[in-house]
């Protein structure tokens, strides 16, 4: 089985956001940059379980310039075996999803394992495209992996509960928790990951569709209104009649 | 070219969301000049798909087939695909829901279509290009996207624009498209929910608690408020990650996104990763003992003060509330 597993880099989660050249650009100035961890915790450490079971090779694939190196020496040291970065600055779900999609044409791989969204765009879109591009089927959302041949059973998020799903491979995943517990590098997956391949490709010529034209903070919030432990009837009525959301 | 809105019911009733996706196609549709259409696979009434006009639509279409009782989103795609096509539409919304979540990107990559996903308002439309906000960093910034393709897609996410009624003008039709079954290749086994429950993906008012409740055993008196409010019970992680609670409770950056009318955090410090699941909420409430947790900064009203002494209070405070109104 081949695995191929889409990384990204996201801002650490305590990151400060702020924004630069007039709110248009986001400031990474200072900013500590992590594998994603939807791609990391559970989408990678699926596919390395299943890999040490029943065989094959795990990838991790990155749309990414040079300072994506470091997350994927990262990914490599938790297990894969190999890595490809496309070197483009990705510009929007789409553009990754191509050029993810076109690699994925030119080297067979039989799963391809998203994160369920970036911690920084939110989008939850670049699975979803990857899969329409090679119209393989898409599982979202999955909590819960299994193969067996190349036959999956997967359970995926639904509202209020899951859902359990079969498909044959191939097809891609955006990996939600559930799916796997998440792994610290040893001294040797570090010192292994030092020598492992990592292929750079020129980036596929395509389009995109859309722009970040602005950013700007959510309007703080005007402070906390404090009711004293003795009086509770009070926040009470604060919420029905000033609030008004009970 | 009118627009496309897809829609998905709870087992047959529409849900607020449903309504918020209606109206803000029909809104779109509106500035354009041109006619919103929604789409929906599942086969129901005339009376339940007509409620559906009372937002805006200018007509509902209903998709038959055995098929599409099965849920697949990249089948779904598909037929979403040919219906575009047939309509002569450019533009789909999607609720940014699950299955909105699923969907929406496969067609995106079908029609290569700009997609922007998880709006939080409605488009400035300039010519061909249309502006729009969303949430990005998980709640803490917003971006202003331009989506310049032809082609569009945006999904809403749900709670953050008003539906807004109309005078019902709105027909129901069936749509015949040629649905190949053997396109399908996901196929679902079996589905399971929790009954009886208010869901939290989309509760107006959600009660959550975290380290500061001590133990499972205590979780008692946070289930009855959220029984009194109508209301979900949500968690933070710590709480999920040891068992306390079960999984599908925990909120933040890694679990779900809420954003309720109303969320009240008993016992939860308000760590970053927590905020980020729960700061579209509307109003915030804070129970916690210390005054300099993080959690009062991002809040509406606060008490500090002890769970143990504070939230028994509330609930018959809450309870009084209910049986008077
Ligand atoms: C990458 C990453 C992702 C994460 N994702 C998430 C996520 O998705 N969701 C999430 O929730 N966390 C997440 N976390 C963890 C997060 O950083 C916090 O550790 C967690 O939210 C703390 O949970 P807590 O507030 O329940 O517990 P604690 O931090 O232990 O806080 C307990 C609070 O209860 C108060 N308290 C104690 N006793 C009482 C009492 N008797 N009465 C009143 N108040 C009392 C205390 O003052 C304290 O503020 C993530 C962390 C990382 C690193
Ligand atoms: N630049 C990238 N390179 C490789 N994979 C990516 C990249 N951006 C996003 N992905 C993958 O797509 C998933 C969903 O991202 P998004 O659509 O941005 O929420 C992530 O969890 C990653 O698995």
């Amino acid at each position: 089985m081949k695995f191929l597993v889409c990384i990204s880099k996201a801002p650490d989660t305590t990151t400060k956001i702020a924004f630069t050249d007039n709110n248009t650009k986001f400031n990474n100035d200072k900013v500590v940059f992590i594998v994603n961890p939807y791609d990391e915790w559970y989408a990678l450490v699926r596919a390395l379980e299943l890999k040490e079971k029943l065989g094959g090779t795990v990838t991790v694939i990155n749309v990414g310039a040079t300072d994506c190196d470091a997350i994927i020496r990262k990914a490599l040291a938790i297990g894969a075996d190999d890595a490809v970065r496309i070197d483009a600055e990705p510009i929007d779900a789409m553009f990754v999803a191509k050029q993810i999609a076109q690699y994925v044409k030119a080297n067979a791989y039989d799963l391809v394992l998203c994160g369920k969204e970036t911690i920084d765009y939110n989008g939850s879109e670049v699975g979803g495209m990857i899969a329409g591009l090679l119209d393989w089927g898409y599982v979202s959302l999955a909590s819960s992996l299994e193969l067996n041949g190349d036959l999956a059973t997967l359970n995926r998020e639904i509202a209020g509960g899951y859902e359990t799903v079969v498909v044959k491979t191939p097809f891609v995943l955006s990996a939600a928790k559930g799916m796997a517990e998440a792994r610290i590098p040893n001294m040797r997956g570090i010192m292994a990951a030092r020598t492992k391949p990592v292929a750079v490709v020129p980036v596929f010529a395509c389009e995109n569709y859309t722009t970040i034209l602005s950013y700007e903070l959510p309007k703080e919030k005007t402070g906390v209104k404090l009711v004293s432990p003795d009086n509770v009837d009070e926040l009470v009525s604060l919420l029905h009649n000033e609030a008004k959301v009970i | 070219m009118p627009i496309l809105v897809f829609v998905e019911s709870a087992n047959g009733i529409f849900k607020k969301s449903n309504f918020e996706a209606v109206s803000y196609g029909a809104r779109i549709a509106d500035q354009l000049r041109t006619d919103s259409f929604v789409i929906n696979f599942e086969d129901l009434s005339d009376d339940v798909l007509k409620s559906l006009g009372d937002f805006g639509a200018s007509k509902v279409y209903r998709v038959k087939n055995d098929s599409l009782k099965n849920f697949d989103a990249g089948f779904y795609a598909k037929v979403l695909f040919d219906i575009a096509q047939k309509l002569n539409a450019t533009t789909v919304i999607f609720s940014f829901d699950y299955s909105g979540k699923a969907i929406a990107p496969v067609l995106a990559a079908k029609m290569n279509a700009g997609f922007v996903a998880g709006a939080i308002d409605l488009p400035m439309i300039d010519g061909v290009i249309m502006k729009i906000r969303k949430n990005v960093f998980s709640g803490k910034a917003i971006a202003t996207y331009a989506i310049h393709s032809e082609n569009k897609i945006v999904a809403l996410t749900p709670n953050t624009v008003v539906p807004i009624t109309t005078e019902n003008r709105c027909s129901v039709e069936n749509l015949e498209v040629a649905i190949n079954p053997s396109d399908s290749k996901v196929k679902v086994k079996e589905v399971v929910k929790a009954s009886g429950k208010v869901t939290l993906s989309d509760a107006d008012v959600v009660v959550s608690a975290g380290r500061g409740l001590k133990g499972p055993e205590n979780w008692g008196m946070v289930e009855e408020m959220a029984s009194i409010l109508g209301a979900a019970t949500a968690c933070s992680r710590p709480v999920a990650d040891i068992n306390w609670r079960p999984h599908e409770e925990h909120v933040g950056q890694t679990g779900l996104t809420v954003r309720p009318n109303l969320y009240i955090a008993l016992g939860i410090s308000g760590a970053i990763q927590h905020l980020a699941g729960v700061n579209g909420s509307k109003v915030i409430v804070v129970v916690n003992k210390d005054p300099e947790a993080p959690f009062f900064k991002a809040a509406d009203y606060g008490i500090v003060g002890d769970v143990f002494e504070v939230v028994p209070k509330l609930n018959e405070a809450f309870k009084k509330f209910k049986s008077v109104i």
